[in-house]
């Protein structure tokens, strides 16, 4: 039986959009799938070495569900990010959810690559001391070497 | 049922439970069975869907007040 292969483009740095990519590239790994992620944009910030502030916020974000209806307004307030994340967290630790640096840490022992856009990193001048050590650099064509041979390809 | 291996996954959540069973297969014998307990019902689907992409067997599933266990033979 031939490995299968699934791709992973991440693209987003919040907390919920964090989830999924992790998620199904360690279980893809405990399938026995060869796994890449490929991470971009507001992407790479998953790839820091300190996760603490990858956050998550109710601002033009109406489909959050929140314990009591808050206006627009409201949500504008400084701090009101941190305490939705912290909320979230919560909830995420109350429901035996794995935390993000964990799924990350079960990736990688999965042996799941991770790929880091080298155009991004430079665009946005990140210090790639700031990442953590098993991550490769590459562009669009190191993605599609690999994508193009893949029985599952998502873009998150 | 007979068993050689056992961990809790209760209160874990989707994907713990089936990555904690890979993991707790790994160092096991062919045709060595392991029992986990589980209280997310996902788990219900998601090992066997495991077992069906990996070639172990599901055994068996039990449940019982919304605590479940599942019995996976090492291929």
């Amino acid at each position: 039986m031939t490995t299968k292969k699934m791709a992973i483009i991440a693209t987003k740095g919040t907390l919920d959009m964090a989830y999924p990519p992790f998620i199904l590239a360690s279980t893809a790994a405990a399938l026995g799938y060869e796994v890449q992620v490929f991470f971009t944009f507001y992407g790479l910030q998953l790839l820091r070495k300190d996760l603490t502030n990858v956050m998550i916020s109710p601002l033009a974000n109406p489909a959050m569900p929140m314990p009591v209806p808050m206006p627009v307004m409201v949500q504008m307030l400084p701090g009101m990010e941190s305490m939705a994340t912290m909320m979230m967290k919560q909830k995420l630790k109350k429901h035996g959810v794995a935390s993000l640096q964990e799924l990350r840490d079960l990736c990688l022992e999965a042996e799941v690559k991770f790929v880091a856009c080298q155009m991004t990193v430079d665009l946005f001048e990140f210090d790639k001391s700031e990442f953590i050590d098993n991550v490769e650099y590459g562009g669009a064509a190191t993605f599609l070497g690999f994508a193009g041979d893949t029985d599952i390809c998502l873009f998150i | 049922m007979n068993f050689d291996k056992e961990f809790d996954a209760s209160g874990l959540s989707c994907p713990l439970p089936i990555l904690k069973t890979k993991k707790a297969l790994a160092d096991m014998a062919s045709g060595q069975v392991l029992k986990v307990l589980a209280t997310d019902s996902g788990a219900i689907k998601d090992m066997q869907a495991f077992a069906d992409q990996t070639g172990n067997t599901l055994l068996a599933t039990e449940e019982s007040g919304g605590k479940y266990t599942f019995y996976m033979k090492k291929k």
